[in-house]
Order: C-alpha cells, then sequence, then structure tokens
C-alpha cells in the first residue's frame, strides 16, 4: 500500500520510507543506509554518541518534549544493568505516528533502540508495544528475528563484542501504561499504574535499575543524527525545537494522515495547504493541536509556527503533534465528554482527584449534554479541573481537566446554549 | 524513616524553624514539630505510594504542590501547610472523597476514629455539589474476621500493602481501574487463616475494613482505651484494652517499635472473652464449722489463714500464675520462702510452633501462650503439665497448695481431697478452686496494675482496664499482707511498690522502677541462675 497523501513541502527523513514495503526488510533497510549509524556509533564512546545527541537538542516526541541526550546523561556508568525501554503504547486519542513508524520502518526504530542501548551502556532493550498494535507488532518481531540473525542484536552487536539483546512485550490495552514509570510496572508484570518520582527511571526504573525511556519517534530520529550530524538536525526547525517532526492529522480535513515537517512549520498551513482545509466546504471550529491531552485552541488562535515554544505561548501544547481539526458542526460539549469519559475510563485510580475527578467531570459532562445543566455546573466544573490539575501522581488528570478547562474557556457558548433549553435539574437521588 | 546518624537539616515549617533529622519526609518531621499533616495512605510502618494526595503541602520555589509522606527534609526548606493552595487542594481532594462516600456514620463501626471524619470535620466543604447517585458495591466477606464494605472504602490500599510487606501474604489487591477500583481477594482464597490480617482493620483509615467480632458491638467514643499488654502470648505486645460497660470489647495494638511496632497477632487479638468473666469469688470465704464455704472479712481471713499457714505439717507447694504480673507471682514466691520454702510450679499452654511475623520479624506469636511464664521461670518457678496446661498435680497429696489465678480450672470438684490444706487466690469459683480451705478473690492481670517481662526479658507495665467485683484485691495486696504478718516488712500499698520490692528480692529487678519502665518497659538485668522450682 502507498502511502496515501504526501505534500512537496514535506521534509521526510524520519517518514522517507513510508509506503515503501521494501524498507521494512533487513535487505531493503540496508539498501537505504540502515544500519550504518549503528556502525558509526559503535566506533564512538558511549558517552560521545550521547554527547552528538544532546548537541542535536532533540526533543523527546512522546509529548513532553523533554531534551533526549540531557535524559540519556542522567545515566551514570555504575556497573548497574541498564535497561532501554522504548515506548510504543501509543494510545493518546489522536495519535499514530509511532504505529506508522513501527509499520513500515521497523529497522529504522531498532537501529535508534541500539543506538541507545549503546549509548547508555544497556544490554537489554525492551519495546513495550500497544496491545492492539497488532500488524505493527509482527513486523517489529519480524525485524527483530533479522536483526539477530544477521548479528546487528544481540551477543556481538555488529562485530563490536558489545551485547545488546531486544525483547518486543505487548501490553494489554491500558492508555496509562504508556505513562513511563507505569510501563515499567506494567512491563515488569505489575499492575499498570505510575510511580512516584523521585525516584526517577534514570536511577530506580525497570526491574529497580537505571532506565532510559523514549518514544518511537525519538528513537527513529537517532540513527540520522548520528549519520549527519547534531548541527544538521539543529539546521531544520527552530531554536528550541530542532529537527523534523511527523504531524497526525486527523478530523475533519480534505487530507489527513502523516505528514513530516520541519518543527517551526505554520499550523495554518499545514491545515489549510498541506491537508486542504476542512472537508465539505465548511469552516474550521477548533483544533486541538497535540493529542486529546491539551487545551483546544480557536479557528483565530491558529496563525502560529508548530514548535513546542511558540504553541505554548498560544496557550497550548505541541505535545505528540496529533492534531484533531473540528469544523463548525462538531459539538463541542459532545467533543469533550467523550474525551472526558476516554480519561475516566483510563484513569489508573491511584490518585484521588483523578479517580474521582475523572468520573465526576464525565458525569456533569452527560448531564449538560443532556439538556440538564445548570449555570452552576459549569462553574463547579471550572473547580473541579482546578482542582484535578497539579494534584496528582501523573498528569492525565491535568490531561483530563485540559480539555474542560479549555472548551469552557473558548467555547462557554455551546455549553450556555445547551443549559438554555435545560429541563428542570432532576432531583438529587 | 530518618537515617540511623544524629545528622540534621534546619527547615522551617509553618513559619517554626527548626533542625530536623536529615533524610526525613515533611510528615515525620512535621509531626517532630507537633503539626499534623492531613494523610490517608502514608502509615509509618508501610511504604508510602504517595497517592491519596491529602498530604500536599506547599514548598517554597517549588512549582507545584509536593506530598509530604515523601518528600525528604532539605536543608534551607521552607514549608507551608496552611498556605492558600495547601489548604484550596485539601478541601478540593475532600470533596473528591465524598462524590461516592455513602456517609453512613451513623451505622459505621469507624465512626469517631475515622480519619474521613476527623478531616472533613476540621476541612472539608459543608455541602456537596454532586447531584449524581453514589456508586454502590455490596458488603463483601474477605474470610476470617474481616468483611469489606467496599462503599466506604477510599482506596488508600493501606490493606494490600499490609498484606504483601507485613503480613507476607499478597491475599488483597485492588481489582478494575479508575473510578471502578475496589479492593478484592483473589478468587476462593480470602483472609481466612492469616494470623495477622487483623491489623487491617485498625490501619484501614475509614470503616471499610470491619471486624465480624466488633461489629456494631460498640460506638468508639462509649469506650475507654487502657494500655496494657497482650497476655496470650511470651511476645507481650503493647495493646490497647478497649472496655465498655466493664467488659472488654476489642484489643488493638498499641506502638512499641522494639516489640510489636504497629501490629499484633490475630490470636492474640481475639483471646479476651476471659477477661470478662461475669462468675467470679465475690468474697473471701473460709471453711465453716460443717466444712461448708461460709463469706468472712479480709480482716478476718488473712489472720486465719496466716496461723493455718504457720501449723502446717506437709510439704508446700505453690502454684503461680502465667497471666498474672510479676508482682503477684513474686511475692508469692517471697511467701514461700518466709513459710520455709516449697516447691514453685506453674502450668501453662503452648503452640507447636513460633509464627514469626514475615514484615517484622521482631515479633511473633510465641510458643508460650501466657504473657508471664518467662517471668515465672526467672523467679524460680517450674513449668509442669502438658502443652495444653494440664495435668502435673497428681503427686499434692498431704501437701500444703498455695494457688494463684485459675491454674485449677480443669481440676475436679475433690481436688482438695487429698491435700492437708488448699488456699485459692482465685478469680473464678471452678469446682476445684470450691474445694479450697481459703478461697480469696483476687483480680485479673486486667483489673490491676502490673508488670509482664516478654520473651527477650522487657519488662513491660500494663494498667487496670477493668473494674474487679468490689471485695477482690491485687494478689500482691493480700500477699504483702501475710508477708507482713510474717514479719517480712511492713505491707506495700501499690503494685509500683510491690515491684520495688521485686527488686530487693530479685537482683534481675534490681534498680527498676515503674516510673523507668515507662510505656515502653525496660530491660531486666542479667539474670541469675536458681535451683529451679525453689523460692528466694
Ligand atoms: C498518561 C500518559 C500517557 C502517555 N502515553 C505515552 C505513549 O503512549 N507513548 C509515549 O511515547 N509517551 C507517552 N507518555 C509520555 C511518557 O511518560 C514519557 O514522557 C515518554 O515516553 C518519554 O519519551 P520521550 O522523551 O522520547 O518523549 C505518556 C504520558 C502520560 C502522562
Ligand atoms: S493521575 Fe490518574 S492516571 Fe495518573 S497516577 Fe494518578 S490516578 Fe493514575
Ligand atoms: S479497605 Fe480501607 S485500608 Fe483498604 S484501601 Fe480501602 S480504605 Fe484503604
Ligand atoms: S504475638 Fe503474642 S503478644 Fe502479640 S498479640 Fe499475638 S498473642 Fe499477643
Ligand atoms: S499521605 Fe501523602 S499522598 Fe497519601
Amino acid at each position: 500500500m502507498a502511502y496515501p497523501y504526501r505534500d512537496e513541502r514535506e521534509v521526510r527523513i524520519l517518514s522517507a520510507h513510508f509506503g515503501d514495503p521494501e524498507a521494512r526488510t533487513l535487505a531493503g533497510w540496508r539498501q537505504r543506509g540502515g544500519y550504518e549509524a549503528l556502525g558509526q556509533a559503535l566506533a564512538l564512546s558511549p558517552e560521545q554518541v550521547t554527547e552528538i545527541v544532546k548537541n542535536s537538542a532533540l526533543r523527546g516526541r512522546g509529548g513532553a518534549g523533554f531534551p533526549t541526550g540531557l535524559k540519556w546523561s542522567f545515566l551514570r556508568n555504575d556497573g548497574r544493568p541498564h535497561y532501554v525501554l522504548v515506548n510504543s503504547d501509543e494510545s493518546e486519542p489522536g495519535a499514530f505516528k509511532d504505529r506508522e513508524l513501527c509499520r513500515w520502518t521497523p529497522h529504522q526504530l531498532l537501529e535508534g533502540a541500539l543506538i541507545n542501548a549503546y549509548a547508555i551502556r544497556a544490554q537489554h532493550v525492551y519495546i513495550y508495544m500497544r496491545g492492539e498494535f497488532f500488524e505493527p507488532a509482527q513486523i517489529v518481531a519480524r525485524a527483530i528475528d533479522e536483526a539477530y540473525a544477521a548479528g546487528i542484536a544481540g551477543p556481538d552487536v555488529l562485530g563490536s563484542g558489545v551485547t545488546i539483546d531486544v525483547t518486543l512485550h505487548l501490553g494489554a490495552g491500558a492508555y496509562i501504561c504508556g505513562e513511563e514509570t507505569a510501563l515499567m510496572n506494567s512491563l515488569e508484570g505489575r499492575r499498570g499504574q505510575p510511580r512516584v518520582k523521585p525516584p526517577f527511571p534514570a536511577v530506580f526504573g525497570a526491574f529497580g535499575q537505571p532506565t532510559n525511556i523514549n518514544n518511537v519517534e525519538t528513537l527513529c530520529t537517532v540513527p540520522h543524527i548520528i549519520r549527519n550530524g547534531a548541527d544538521w538536525w539543529r539546521s531544520i526547525g527552530t531554536d528550541k525545537s530542532t529537527g523534523t517532526k511527523l504531524f497526525n492529522m486527523s478530523g475533519h480535513l480534505v487530507r489527513r494522515g502523516n505528514f513530516e515537517f520541519p518543527l517551526g512549520f505554520n499550523m495554518k498551513e499545514l491545515i489549510y495547504d498541506v491537508c486542504g482545509g476542512i472537508r465539505d466546504g465548511r469552516s474550521l471550529k477548533a483544533v486541538i493541536p497535540g493529542g486529546s491531552s491539551v487545551p483546544m485552541l480557536a479557528a483565530h488562535e491558529l496563525d502560529i509556527p508548530c514548535a513546542y515554544e511558540r504553541v505554548a505561548t498560544a496557550g497550548s501544547k505541541l505535545g505528540t503533534a496529533s492534531m484533531i481539526v473540528m469544523d463548525d458542526r462538531t459539538d463541542i460539549v459532545k467533543q469533550v465528554r467523550r474525551m472526558v469519559e476516554f480519561y475516566a475510563h483510563e484513569s489508573c485510580g491511584q490518585c484521588t482527584p483523578c479517580r474521582e475527578g475523572t468520573a465526576w467531570l464525565a458525569r456533569i459532562m452527560r448531564r449538560i449534554e443532556a439538556g440538564q445543566g445548570t449555570e452552576a455546573d459549569l462553574a463547579l466544573l471550572v473547580d473541579l479541573g482546578k482542582n484535578m490539575t497539579g494534584t496528582t501522581i501523573c498528569v492525565l488528570s491535568d490531561s483530563a481537566a485540559a480539555p474542560v478547562l479549555s472548551s469552557l474557556a473558548k467555547f462557554k457558548d455551546e455549553y450556555l446554549a445547551l443549559i438554555g433549553r435545560a429541563a428542570p435539574v432532576a432531583a438529587a437521588v | 524513616m530518618a537515617n540511623e546518624s544524629n545528622e540534621t537539616v534546619n527547615v522551617t515549617i509553618n513559619g517554626v524553624a527548626a533542625a530536623v533529622p536529615r533524610g526525613a519526609r515533611i510528615i515525620e518531621a512535621a509531626e517532630q514539630l507537633g503539626i499534623g499533616i492531613a494523610h490517608y495512605c502514608y502509615h509509618p510502618g508501610l511504604s508510602a505510594p504517595a497517592m491519596c494526595r491529602m498530604c500536599l503541602v506547599e514548598v517554597e520555589g517549588a512549582p507545584k504542590l509536593a506530598p509530604a509522606c515523601v518528600t525528604p527534609v532539605a536543608e534551607g526548606q521552607v514549608i507551608n501547610t496552611e498556605s492558600e493552595r495547601a489548604r484550596a487542594a485539601r478541601t478540593g481532594t475532600l470533596e473528591f472523597y465524598l462524590l461516592n462516600h455513602p456517609l453512613d456514620c451513623p451505622i459505621c463501626d469507624k465512626s469517631g476514629e475515622c480519619k474521613l471524619q476527623d478531616f472533613t470535620h476540621a476541612e472539608g466543604r459543608p455541602h456537596g455539589r454532586s447531584v449524581e447517585p453514589k456508586r454502590v458495591l455490596g458488603l463483601d466477606d474477605f474470610g476470617g474476621d474481616i468483611l469489606y464494605q467496599g462503599n466506604r472504602c477510599i482506596m488508600c490500599t493501606r490493606c494490600v500493602r499490609f498484606m504483601r510487606e507485613i503480613a507476607g501474604a499478597d491475599l488483597l489487591g485492588v481489582v478494575q481501574r479508575g473510578h471502578r477500583s475496589a479492593i478484592d481477594t483473589f478468587f476462593e482464597t480470602g483472609l481466612e487463616g492469616s494470623l495477622w490480617a487483623g491489623n487491617i482493620v485498625d490501619i484501614c483509615p475509614v470503616g471499610a475494613l470491619l471486624s465480624k467480632d466488633f461489629l456494631h458491638k460498640a460506638r468508639v467514643w462509649d469506650l475507654d482505651n487502657t494500655p496494657s499488654v497482650c497476655p496470650n502470648c511470651a511476645q507481650g505486645c503493647n495493646v490497647r484494652l478497649d472496655t465498655r460497660d466493664n467488659l472488654v470489647v476489642r484489643i488493638r495494638p498499641r506502638l512499641n517499635p522494639a516489640v510489636n511496632s504497629y501490629w499484633m497477632c490475630d490470636y492474640g487479638r481475639h483471646q479476651y472473652e476471659w477477661l470478662n468473666q461475669p462468675d467470679r469469688v465475690q468474697t473471701p470465704m473460709q471453711r465453716g464449722a460443717e466444712g461448708e464455704l461460709v463469706p468472712v472479712g479480709w480482716q478476718e481471713v488473712l489472720p486465719a489463714l496466716l496461723a493455718r499457714l504457720q501449723q502446717r505439717h506437709g510439704p508446700l507447694v505453690v502454684l503461680g500464675s502465667p497471666m498474672l504480673g510479676n508482682e503477684d507471682n513474686g511475692l508469692l514466691a517471697r511467701l514461700a520462702g518466709r513459710l520455709g520454702g516449697g516447691t514453685l510450679r506453674y502450668r501453662s499452654a503452648q503452640a507447636e510452633a513460633e509464627v514469626p511475623c514475615p514484615g517484622f520479624p521482631a515479633l511473633a506469636r510465641r510458643r508460650e501462650l501466657t504473657a508471664n511464664g518467662r517471668g515465672l521461670e526467672l523467679l524460680g518457678f517450674q513449668r509442669t503439665g502438658t502443652m495444653a496446661g494440664e495435668g502435673g498435680l497428681t503427686d499434692l497429696a498431704g501437701a500444703t497448695v498455695i494457688v494463684l489465678g485459675d491454674a485449677l480450672e480443669d481440676q475436679p470438684a475433690d481436688f482438695a481431697a487429698g491435700v492437708e490444706l488448699l488456699v485459692v487466690l482465685g478469680q473464678r469459683p471452678t469446682a476445684a478452686a470450691r474445694s479450697a480451705h481459703y478461697l480469696l478473690p483476687v483480680c485479673t492481670c486486667a483489673e490491676q496494675e502490673g508488670t509482664f517481662p516478654n520473651v527477650h526479658g522487657l519488662v513491660q507495665r500494663f494498667w487496670p482496664a477493668l473494674q474487679p467485683p468490689p471485695l477482690a484485691r491485687p494478689a500482691w495486696q493480700v500477699l504483702s499482707v501475710l508477708l507482713a504478718g510474717l514479719d517480712d516488712g511492713a505491707p506495700v500499698n501499690s503494685a509500683g511498690g510491690a515491684f520495688l520490692r521485686l527488686g530487693e528480692l530479685y537482683p534481675e529487678y534490681a534498680g527498676l522502677s515503674y516510673e523507668q519502665l515507662g510505656s515502653r518497659g525496660a530491660l531486666i538485668n542479667e539474670p541469675v541462675v536458681r535451683p529451679a522450682g525453689k523460692g528466694a
């Protein structure tokens, strides 16, 4: 299957071979320059490799945008077993980039993970993949087999004497297992729930050992940075958001899918030109720019560069650059209700504000949607949203509150309209 | 907990500057300064998951509120538990707790000692803002003594962690996720058979875990709580006897880091009915002209008994009580000595094996199933009879036998037939006790002050929790009057005095006093080897 949409303006580094089944095979990948970077990295010291990644100013693509090289440098060469975890749990509504990277370029991911392992002196890589990723899991498993057979993974990586094993582990269907420490618990066979930090993974991670966890897309960029240098990567994108990024575009767009652009590309242009604007000649109402966890932007707020720092200034987050675009027919209250229900369903339930708050928000949203809300409910939503923000172990709680708070700030009229036709509120039971 | 060294750091909590141990958590440091920080999931005896989010405090310079239960103190830290943000977070979180909570305090056993009640009363919103129906879960029988009322559960996981970390048996878990979470046992395996599970009822901050034994038995504010020592094995767990209407209705552990931490075993916890005997010897009695027992006043009976003891012919056998304190048994041994010496014995039940607590191995349900077996050995008493604490009394023909406590429970009504003189300082009018020549009512250990030395030689005090029958007296008091009659000093007039007297008689106790023992006990001096079965 060829990849659905392409655009002239794209800078395709990670996605250069999307749609090309040959690139999935080891032979095909090698023909395309694959595993050269791994060889180059093995010729350097682990610290030198980390230094290159640091200098590239690459920021993690799993949502938080934390500087990748800096995170690698937190690991100490202390003789304890180290682990590399690949976060391939991609479950954020709106996100579908890691899935494509795994499906089309499994060796790109493996190469990045092996370089990562070498750089932090880990002898074992665990790829934690979302359980529903049936096809990507098969493809990645096949690539791992090929890599072992070719001596790329295993006891003597490319004849260097370095041992790096790779294990693919499938999750069992929980969004929260994408949170790095929940992922570790799940990998260890415990309940998938986030751990309190500190201790941080670099000190106490998987199996209690120093661990480095990175997103699939983050690791897929690493071979390119090693091959072409940190300066090259920094020459793409903005000062604070270097390189290219996959933009997963979904919603009421004419063209949807993954597009790779340098960070800093204009959001409006991305939506209207690259993706062809809104379907059926409708107009745009709102955009969630970085996956369901980030605040919404209204139509007039979109003329901004898609860079971490710039989207933040606009009051939202670039997150995973998974954009959900909604047209003027979209019922915002219903959309928010659905998102909140998702978070209520996915909360691990440890923290009280999240466990109770997500479910309560969902109940209030359902009531408002059913025309039984009151104005007091809107104030209550804001209050609860605030009480759920910054008070919990992980940010799922904040994420559940974000669409509620941002939609109330920007689309309050839609709530008021529903309240306007409110039937008398049902008596409390 | 804080490290062992004496290093400290300087912090300011709510404006109070203090040096606190380096490595302490904020919640512990605050506690030291007398500042309580509301919490649910944190328990000092368990790991801290920082999940209840009640203990969030403001640390100057930190962007987010910090969970005081896991955040270590640091030099120069300025902590505020009462700032606008910290208060708002607590009030907000409390509201979430009440969202699905039934608030059925009027029928909840925890009411009165419930942390949800306490914190809500202190800082909760006056009115709930939820109009939706609450979540309803059924009552679940977890097996053993434990019921789970899921509606009240606040998901602090203390119970799960206790079973894993202290009981060493992962018998509880969180099932489901998010707001559907609940605590459950695994399939058919419940808590039945766990020797430690009862502790989860104590540490549950709310009334989600209930003791079947205590269910609806009392409102806790009607209870009196008396510090005591578990009388049911040689470990000597520190406990509280909770009493109502002069009955012990439950036993709960009391912190002693050296003995039992925050815990106790279920065997000890549930053996309290024997302290609640309604059928008691009410008044001193002696044989009348017809050979029947007749009530007689203390002033009369003691001189008569003394005279009788001094006229005896046969050997003297003294049976001590491992359910009574050192003071009673010590003066009993002394009496034997002053009467020319005799054989000192005791009987006690013993278990097949010791059962250590996996997560706190210093605590074990000991083989010796009485609190004072060890004390009796120190005083020179020798154990006799079977494992069950029976038998061992067949060679008493012609002897004068002085018995302390209910040691003759299993003996027949003609027990006194073959002996020259039977004196019982007893609690219950058992068949054998009623065959005595002198039957004198004495207190149980729950009705008086005293001490037990535990298996490690730690002497610990207990305090009176129940009213004895009006004419019953502590045995040490009776014995000291008898001893005074034998020119062995003036009668002592307090348990503490009896204990000091013990120190004069036995080097193990020399120099120790009640003041020194306090509420945590003190180790006895190096034990002296003395001929077993012979008094001092
Ligand atoms: C609720 C929640 C879900 C998350 N899910 C994912 C995920 O599916 N994939 C991912 O890469 N990171 C996810 N993250 C972010 C990870 O915790 C972590 O930051 C990331 O794996 C770090 O990799 P990076 O530095 O390469 O971005 C999630 C975070 C939270 C709080
Ligand atoms: S915030 Fe929610 S999902 Fe995250 S740890 Fe707490 S309860 Fe779990
Ligand atoms: S049953 Fe009690 S101790 Fe256990 S989680 Fe619920 S509230 Fe906490
Ligand atoms: S271990 Fe012994 S002292 Fe402790 S509670 Fe159990 S019976 Fe009582
Ligand atoms: S006591 Fe600190 S979070 Fe529960």
